[in-house]
């Protein structure tokens, strides 16, 4: 591990050299970090409490019966995973996994430009590994958990994931995190390595506790003429920021969606950068949010079309569902042209309810109330319906269906 | 007792007076036509019955089943069983066909003390009830009229009024858009919903849906005003002499 000593070291000097950035840093112009900077964390403790344990078990359940790995506070938590292993698939904590850590962590997620990857890198825990052989297909979703616990100080906590798929392989990935406690930070980071021909489906699901601050950079490097989807779904965290990078090669083929569900105070950032670095690259994005409350969220989409990408197909959609007159959006595309053979879209909408709709529901019987949620639920919909894992989507439905009953959003 | 009384009804939208005073009674099995032209008020009187709030009542009453109709929203007005099929349906991606039906269904059941349908039963009677507007029961699965032909919504709309049995269906431009072969399947879903308990307001510009759903009184408006009212003929002689020759005659 002694080349993961030093990526540790050089990555703690640089996020010393970078520091928490602020907004004047284009990248990070709507979303004010300072609370996060202002805040002392402390390490916090990986052991849980009997009623945590309860309440914990109860949110695992859907992954039930596939491999998963649980890890409280970036620590590796043996006793609340299921690690069903079978022809030769790893998953393992990132210490017990060696070749995969050698060739792959830490090359991709820039620390040197990004201060909190650096943070990440130079602090993380634990962290998960997994590595799928050439030409395998798993079929049970790959679950990974990380739960935070803050206490009566803040804590801190750097999950940490690496995701290796061999040529032709297939699999699915499901990275959820949940927390409770007053004050804590999530500082996460995932490396994805998806080798030529493989398909992988990637879903990301937080649901931290609202009072919580929520980073997570999301690195991909996808081989030529693979598959990969992310889905990622927001609804927790009081302070959030996601940063998903995309780089395509020849043929690639990148669907990159979120949903978030913002209300109360809550900030919810999403950044995106789609990099069609060679030519026939295809990716589709389609982000929508629903804001309640003071709430604000921001969407950046950046697609990079490199010189020489020729006949890359990139489509970007961004749609808002605004309920109050006090949340705020901003929403931002960002295109970088330089071939000259190709089709790149964007849109953003930004909207509220539609009042001949609800009229037009109110005047079938049904309630003011209930016609909203009808709507708004009906909004979120088509992001919920591509998730293909079965329980995830049962899950997602159910807690869309009691948010908006409880008027959150 | 007459199911619906208007009396000296006002409507303004936008500071805009649209309604300068219609009475009209409309009883239990009758079917009422209230033709006109364009501008003259006949969409904004549907509307102001299904209780939709761009309009402002200035003045006047109406009375529904002896209860004050202006006063109950319009959950509560379809739950008392007055059902408006729109002239422009609205599309609602992202919530079927099914599910908005059922839930409208249990809505209203439960509203008047009936048990609400669970999903086999339901899928029993909206069988049923799609074979009356000639639909392909894959319908229920798409979204609210969502990508729907305008003759599709206007079936769509009468489906609804045949799975929510009102007791009082305001049928606003329900013909307009429509081909001779979609209007005749309108007409006869229409037709076959006529009862003795059941009453029906059929709002349109042309006499020519007239000829398959036949009126018991048409009343002209012009202006925001019934101009005059009469049997079945009066419809005929609006297509002969046109509006203004109506008018006119009035007038004389």
């Amino acid at each position: 591990m002694t080349g993961i000593d030093q990526i540790r070291r050089d990555a703690a000097r640089r996020f010393a050299e970078l520091g928490y950035l602020t907004t004047r840093d284009e990248e990070w112009r709507f979303t004010n970090v300072s609370p996060i900077a202002k805040t002392h964390f402390s390490e916090a403790f990986s052991d849980l409490s009997a009623p945590e344990r309860a309440q914990l078990d109860g949110r695992l359940s859907p992954s039930k019966g596939g491999l998963r790995l649980v890890f409280i506070n970036g620590r590796y938590a043996p006793e609340l995973s299921a690690r069903k292993l079978s022809r030769g698939i790893r998953a393992t904590p990132l210490q017990e996994a060696n070749g995969a850590v050698e060739a792959h962590l830490a090359r991709y997620a820039s620390y040197q430009d990004r201060a909190f990857v650096a943070l990440n890198t130079a602090n993380f825990g634990d962290g998960a590994c997994i590595e799928i052989p050439k030409g395998t297909v798993v079929e049970e979703p790959i679950h990974l958990v990380f739960l935070a616990t803050g206490g009566e100080a803040p804590v801190i906590s750097h999950p940490r994931s690496l995701i290796v798929l061999g040529p032709a392989s297939q699999a699915t990935v499901v990275e959820s995190y949940l927390g409770h406690g007053a004050r804590y930070f999530t500082n996460a980071v995932t490396e994805i390595v998806a080798g030529g021909h493989s398909v992988l489906d990637h879903y990301k699901l937080q649901e931290e506790d609202e009072r919580s601050f929520h980073v997570a950079t999301l690195q991909v490097q996808i081989g030529r003429d693979a598959s990969f989807s992310t889905h990622s779904i927001s609804l927790g965290g009081g302070l959030v920021r996601n940063d998903i990078n995309a780089v395509l090669a020849e043929g690639t083929e990148a669907t990159v969606n979120g949903l978030y569900l913002v209300s109360g105070s809550q900030h919810v950032d999403n950044h995106t950068a789609i990099d069609h670095a060679m030519p026939h690259g295809t990716s589709h994005e389609l982000y929508k949010g629903i804001l309640g409350g003071t709430s604000a969220a921001v969407f950046s989409g950046k697609i990079i079309v490199r010189p020489g990408a020729q006949k890359t197909d990139a489509r970007q959609t961004n749609k808002n569902l605004v309920l109050s007159e006090d949340a705020t959006i901003n929403t931002k595309p960002e295109l970088q042209i330089h071939a000259d053979d190709v089709r790149c879209t964007h849109g953003a909408t930004i909207g509220q309810l539609d009042q001949d709709a609800i009229f037009y529901l109110r005047s079938r019987g049904i309630a003011r109330e209930q016609a909203r949620e009808l709507l708004t639920y009906a909004f979120a919909r088509d992001i919920i319906d591509r998730v293909k894992v079965e329980p995830l989507r049962a899950r997602l439905e159910r807690i869309l269906v009691e948010r908006l009953h409880a008027g959150r959003n | 007792m007459a199911l619906l009384e208007i009396r000296n009804l006002h409507a303004s939208v936008s500071g805009k007076e649209i309604l300068r005073g219609i009475d009209l009674t409309v009883g239990a099995g009758e079917l009422h036509a209230i033709m006109g032209p364009n501008g003259s008020g006949k969409s904004t009187l549907a509307q102001v019955l299904a209780g939709r709030d761009l309009y402002e009542v200035t003045e006047g009453q109406v009375w529904y089943d002896g209860k004050d109709l202006l006063s109950m929203p319009p959950e509560q007005r379809a739950q008392e069983g007055i059902f408006m099929a729109f002239q422009y349906p609205v599309e609602i991606p992202g919530v079927s066909n099914m599910y908005f039906l059922k839930t409208a269904l249990n809505t209203v059941r439960k509203s008047r003390g009936l048990e609400e349908l669970d999903a086999m039963d339901f899928l029993t009677l909206a069988r049923e009830k799609l074979a009356l507007v000639e639909m392909d029961p894959a319908f229920l699965n798409r979204p609210v009229n969502a990508g729907f032909s305008g003759g599709e919504k206007k079936r769509n709309e009468i489906l609804q009024m045949a799975v929510l049995e009102p007791r009082l269906a305001i049928l606003d431009e329900t013909d307009s858009g429509l081909d001779i072969d979609a209007l005749k399947i309108v007409a006869s879903g229409v037709n076959a919903l006529r009862n003795p308990e059941r009453a029906m307001i059929v709002v349109t510009h042309y006499q020519r849906l007239l000829n398959y759903i036949v009126p018991d009184r048409v009343h002209v408006l012009a202006d925001g005003r019934i101009v005059k009212s009469g049997d079945k003929n009066l419809a005929l002689e609006v297509e002969e002499s046109g509006y203004a020759g109506v008018g006119e005659a009035v007038a004389a």
